[in-house]
């Protein structure tokens, strides 16, 4: 995250946008698409894509040093404007244009105060329950295999 | 020099034909999807999603299966399928201090802040055939679990550096090279290279690591940290303005530390090998950062004396699709350049017969 934002981006606002496309780019598309059964969607039209390119990865040199360039990654994106006008933007690691899709629309839902809160509860508030739990089960493995040198010190 | 050569398209088509069939194997076995691939053979995916320079798992999973397996053919595959696509930008470098740890370890520490976490291993297999696994539909046994802690796992090289004992890296803000741009110079700058060894082929940089091991180039190394998880991949779309999370990836990372004896500017003290890749390559990264610390020896004031330490020997012939290409071009008509070569030869002993006489 840059320390600045650009001018009239407010901060709070922008984090809180910053945490639903983290969550609907990470998420699973099938697992977006099974929240949106019972939702009723308004029309919008797609300003840009969906369409898959590539995005540049960087590592830093010994971890904290010089950026160099690692490699690519697939990446879909899309733009959407809905009926009332509101812009939805999505960066979807990978190739899956429906995810990307859906993205940009519940972004640009969830700029719209009548629809935000809605959104919210449907959709951001479970994928981000799912991927707490899903963060939560790889902590709870590594810490399993994390080695106790118990035996080794009572040797001594 | 090979000339062009028309004919063979009915051979060529018989040819591909049958190496479908050959790829399909025994029709009375159910297919292989990529699916499975993907979920199943994850290190073969890992190596071509690393090698292939691209970071998608489904991608590399099809290369594999289109290439009957061939690692090599599969990346060169994913090479080729990228130059398709348009590049959106690059990402904010890679948080790998923030990782989500699977598995972190140190060779240094016993005891260290994070402990070592052995994560999902081959490491104290016994290496024996395990022929159970030649019957299906076994489950696996439960993975056990235990209560984590939430403190952060502080790098090795951070302790080493806070007591002024670890060379810090220089941090410049420079925009680093980037060898699918523009093609590769001499004296390449550390960016150059390890772009250019994260992509290199894993049994190259595996070979002349271990040169570097037993005597060619003189390193000790120890592995500081090596350390496995996912990570935030942040890219700021210039529509917005600002940095989002645009996927987590796996990635592998290892810090190798080395003695270094010290220069006219610089104490004694210990320097970096790093290594990064994508995936669960773990002996590509500690071959990677075997490399990079041997081809640091210029800058460190070191003699060059070892294939290791010869960044233009290295990274000249790190590239397994280069290296491939040109290896397998032999295999074209060189009917010209042959029959004057057979000239020549006929022309040698003809000269060498009459001499004789």
């Amino acid at each position: 995250m840059p320390d600045q934002l650009p001018a009239g981006l407010d901060a709070a606002e922008t984090a809180k946008r910053r945490h639903w496309m983290g969550l609907l780019a990470r998420a699973k598309g099938e697992a977006i698409v099974s929240l949106l059964v019972d939702l009723e969607l308004p029309a919008y039209r797609r300003i840009r894509g969906p369409e898959t390119g590539l995005v540049m990865l960087r590592g830093r040199a010994g971890g904290d040093g010089a950026a160099f360039n690692l490699g690519e990654m697939t990446t879909t994106r899309c733009t959407i404007r809905t009926a009332e006008g509101q812009v939805g933007h999505a960066y979807v690691a990978g190739r899956d244009q429906r995810q990307a899709e859906h993205a940009a629309l519940l972004d640009a839902l969830l700029q719209d105060p009548d629809w935000h809160a809605a959104i919210m509860t449907a959709v951001i508030v479970p994928l981000d329950h799912a991927e707490k739990a899903c963060i939560a089960l790889r902590a709870r493995r590594a810490a399993a295999t994390r080695v106790d040198f118990l035996a080794m010190a009572t040797m001594r | 020099m090979y000339v062009a050569v028309k004919g063979g398209e009915v051979a060529i088509d018989a040819a591909h034909a049958w190496l479908a069939e050959a790829r399909r194997g025994d029709t009375a076995l159910p297919e292989l999807s990529t699916a499975q691939i993907e979920q199943q053979m994850t290190l073969a995916v890992d190596r071509v999603m690393a090698e292939g320079s691209c970071y998608d798992r489904g991608l590399a999973a099809l290369a594999l299966k289109q290439a009957r397996g061939d690692s090599i053919e599969a990346a060169f595959l994913l090479r080729a399928y990228r130059t398709t696509l348009t590049r959106f930008g690059h990402a904010a470098p890679l948080d790998t201090a923030a990782m989500g740890i699977t598995r972190r370890i140190s060779a240094t520490y016993k005891d260290l802040p994070g402990g070592q976490v052995l994560g999902p291993t081959f490491d104290y297999t016994h290496r024996l055939l395990d022929f159970a696994l030649v019957a299906e539909g076994m489950a696996p046994a439960d993975v056990p679990e235990r209560a984590a802690d939430e403190a952060a796992i502080p790098r090795v090289s951070e302790l080493l550096a806070r007591e002024g004992l670890m060379q810090r890296e220089a941090a410049a803000e420079a925009e680093p090279s980037d060898l699918t741009r523009e093609p590769l110079t001499f004296p390449a700058d550390r960016s150059a290279r390890l772009q250019n060894l994260a992509r290199g082929d894993e049994g190259f940089l595996l070979g002349l690591g271990y040169s570097t091991q037993r005597g060619y180039g003189n390193a000790h190394p120890f592995v500081g940290e090596i350390r496995q998880g996912g990570v935030m991949v942040e890219f700021t779309p210039p529509e917005l303005g600002f940095a989002i999370e645009i996927g987590e990836i796996d990635v592998t990372e290892c810090q190798m530390v080395n003695q270094f004896h010290g220069s006219l500017t610089e104490p004694p003290q210990f320097t970096r090998g790093y290594g990064l890749v994508f995936g669960s390559g773990e002996r590509k990264s500690m071959a990677m950062a075997l490399v990079d610390r041997a081809l640091r020896a210029q800058e460190l004031g070191e003699d060059i004396t070892a294939p290791a330490q010869s960044a233009e020997f290295v990274l000249y012939h790190s590239d397994n699709v280069e290296a491939t290409g040109f290896v397998e071009h032999l295999k074209l008509p060189h009917y010209v350049d042959f029959q004057s070569e057979l000239e020549n030869i006929r022309a040698m002993r003809a000269s060498v017969t009459k001499a004789a006489e």
